[in-house]
């Protein structure tokens, strides 16, 4: 026979549960986001996670997604792929994102992606360009960045402009490095550009005079080089110590051009370097109006100038992720991923839309973001002569 | 051949680093026997006391080389006293294990203090380099060479020829009868660990403006001092400087004429090699008792 505290007990219970499914309603929306926050790349990661927030606040500020706010769950990488994967596994299991984006560095993204299908979550891959990401068939990933054979055809109509004859390429040795040379050189021999060596280092070296070295002897007039601003900026240093005369290319859009004329100096003069954001004239992007109100945004919060050619893919891959949930209606990750199909936005970089890439029935989203090229002149980043004449 | 020139020059400089990261631990870790993994860390430590008196406080580079060396004798005397003194007569195994915690601390507070966004130290050297021939060298480096050099001769006369050094020397051979013969060894495992992480301090200060002071820049180098130690044999001051350089130029020309992307495999295949061959070291002479 049920007495007066049993009785009291199942009313508190049922109160408490009531709330509970009130709270439930208010609940904010989490995204999850995977950067390298520390190790060699950590200044990227942090910059991406940087305009992630921005984003986040934005969308908060005009009443978050159908009424209730945007809340980001974020991971540090520690620049590691298997940091990468046990990142994407907290998320999902633990936090219960219905979403993720991530994971900076090709192979951390590539490491984290066997996680995403065994779950059933998307990710929004904001960074990585090695093309394996959208060919391998899975069909929970949407990507905004370029891959490097769309980033090689972006620079192709310049070939010739830059006067490029015999190239060589250095890159890091992961997944995004080795892409890039294949990628780069499929264009360049093309073209009819003649290719010379093609030497790697480890993403955590500091010390490149070897390969330098032996590029110094293959006397080309191009050096394609493939790496975050790190080693960049310690490679222009060092190719200036070995007294390494070459046109210098960067690819992959993590160049920083403000960060390398602050930290490499004269060592940074006259190189090119694809950008995926030209911060220095935000005018000239897109949706000109956008990209001013970022770079507004981010020095009025004290980021630091250099990091914006990064930070522009933390927002546009949040206010892809927010538009997905809101055009879903829900933060169910089945239904997000059938959305981010229908996703049609302006961000940052340009127009977002996802086109299908990989092996048929299990295609990933692969957008066609914008490319541009910039060079250093006078210690300022400027369009190069064969842009700027328009 | 000007290409050989140029790599060997190259592999000479980055040996000559090699050296000075391997002295300190050889110290800490053949004499002492405590498996420093934490010596990469003394070595980030001495990076970021050069980042702060440079880049934040803009003292000159000699003041701030001394600031860093001095931070990192402090450092390891607070780790001596504090974690390994407690231990003193537990196996290495333990001290090991103890010395990974304090690897793993000591990141994540450099983490937490500094961020994680690579840190340029400015340095007053020009940055044109010295052209001789077929080779360059940027000046930043030739200095770096010297006072490396200059602080492995230094260490090697302290450890060889002064009452100090006979002390360590003895204390580390048979504590109990150094105790009897009046040698204070409470102090001199102290003053060792002190100046092993000096050491690294040192080649932290010295390298940080060539490179980026970040928190993970320990790893490498914890990395490279143990390959450096192993090389030379333990304990083995003039075995870790010639170590050190065999494995800087041995790095340099695998990735110079085998393949960059193996530079680092090239390393360990030699340790590999020497470590079937001559397990007490290439440069060990005979096999030391005690």
């Amino acid at each position: 026979m049920p007495n007066r505290w049993t009785v009291l007990v199942v009313l508190v219970v049922a109160a408490l549960m009531a709330a509970t499914v009130f709270v439930e309603a208010q609940a904010p929306i989490k995204l999850g986001v995977i950067q390298p926050l520390s190790g060699p790349v950590a200044a990227s990661g942090n910059y991406v996670r940087m305009g992630a927030e921005i984003a986040r606040d934005w969308l908060n500020a005009k009443g978050g997604i159908n009424g209730r706010k945007v809340e980001l769950v974020i991971e540090d990488n520690k620049s590691d792929p298997k940091e990468a994967a046990s990142a994407a596994e907290k998320l999902i299991v633990r936090d219960k994102v219905p979403a993720i984006m991530g994971a900076w560095g090709s192979s951390m993204t590539l490491a984290a992606m066997p996680k995403l299908e065994e779950y059933g979550v998307p990710m929004v891959v904001e960074t990585s360009s090695a093309a394996t990401i959208t060919k391998r068939g899975n069909p929970w990933i949407f990507r905004i960045s370029p891959p490097s054979e769309m980033e090689a055809l972006g620079l192709e109509p310049y070939v010739d402009k830059l006067g490029v004859k015999r190239v060589d390429f250095l890159a890091v040795n992961t997944d995004w490095g080795r892409g890039a040379i294949g990628a780069f050189g499929d264009m360049l021999k093309k073209r009819g550009v003649a290719v010379g060596a093609a030497e790697f280092m480890e993403q955590s070296a500091t010390d490149m005079n070897a390969q330098l070295t032996k590029i110094k002897a293959t006397g080309g007039d191009t050096l394609f080089l493939t790496t975050a601003v790190e080693q960049i900026t310690l490679i222009m240093k060092q190719a200036q110590e070995q007294r390494l005369a070459r046109r210098i290319v960067t690819t992959g859009g993590s160049s920083s051009p403000t960060q390398l004329i602050k930290q490499a100096g004269t060592a940074a003069e006259g190189t090119y370097h694809i950008v995926f954001f030209m911060p220095w004239f935000p005018e000239a992007m897109p949706d000109g109006k956008l990209a001013k109100a970022f770079v507004d945004e981010w020095a009025k919060r004290g980021h630091p100038f250099e990091g914006l050619t990064e930070g522009f893919r933390g927002h546009d891959g949040i206010a892809t992720l927010a538009e997905a949930v809101k055009l879903a209606g829900q933060d169910d990750p089945k239904a997000v991923r059938d959305a981010l199909w229908r996703v049609n936005l302006m961000g940052v970089n340009g127009p977002i839309r996802f086109e299908k890439d990989g092996p048929s029935g299990k295609e990933s989203g692969q957008s066609r973001p914008s490319i541009f090229v910039v060079q250093i002149r006078d210690g300022k980043v400027t369009l190069p002569d064969f842009l700027a004449k328009k | 051949m000007e290409q050989l020139l140029q790599h060997l020059v190259n592999g000479l400089v980055l040996g000559g680093t090699y050296a000075l990261l391997g002295i300190g631990l050889t110290l800490i870790f053949g004499l002492m026997n405590v498996v420093n993994f934490a010596h990469g860390e003394f070595y980030t430590l001495g990076a970021y006391a050069a980042f702060a008196a440079l880049g934040l406080a803009g003292l000159d580079f000699t003041l701030a080389l001394l600031g860093a060396i001095a931070a990192g004798a402090l450092g390891g005397a607070l780790c001596e006293v504090s974690l390994l003194r407690p231990l003193r007569h537990e196996s290495i195994d333990t001290t090991m294990l103890v010395m990974i915690g304090l690897w793993i601390a000591m990141q994540n507070g450099e983490l937490l203090v500094w961020g994680g966004v690579a840190k340029s130290i400015p340095h007053p050297f020009p940055t044109a380099p010295l052209v001789l021939g077929p080779v360059s060298l940027a000046p930043l480096r030739l200095f770096v060479l010297v006072v490396a050099a200059a602080l492995i001769a230094a260490s090697y006369l302290l450890i060889q020829r002064t009452k100090l050094g006979r002390a360590m020397r003895a204390t580390f051979q048979d504590a109990e009868t150094s105790a009897l013969m009046g040698v204070p060894i409470e102090r001199i495992h102290t003053a060792t660990f002190a100046f092993g992480s000096a050491l690294a301090a040192a080649a932290g200060a010295l390298l940080g403006p060539i490179f980026l002071a970040y928190p993970s820049m320990g790893d490498l180098a914890s990395l490279k001092a143990f390959s450096v130690v192993i090389l030379g044999g333990l304990g083995n001051v003039p075995g870790a400087t010639l170590g050190g350089l065999l494995l800087g130029v041995a790095e340099e020309l695998g990735a110079g004429y085998v393949s960059s992307g193996y530079r680092d495999a090239v390393g360990f295949l030699i340790i590999i090699v020497v470590l079937v061959l001559r397990p007490a070291g290439i440069f060990a002479r005979a096999e030391r008792i005690g």
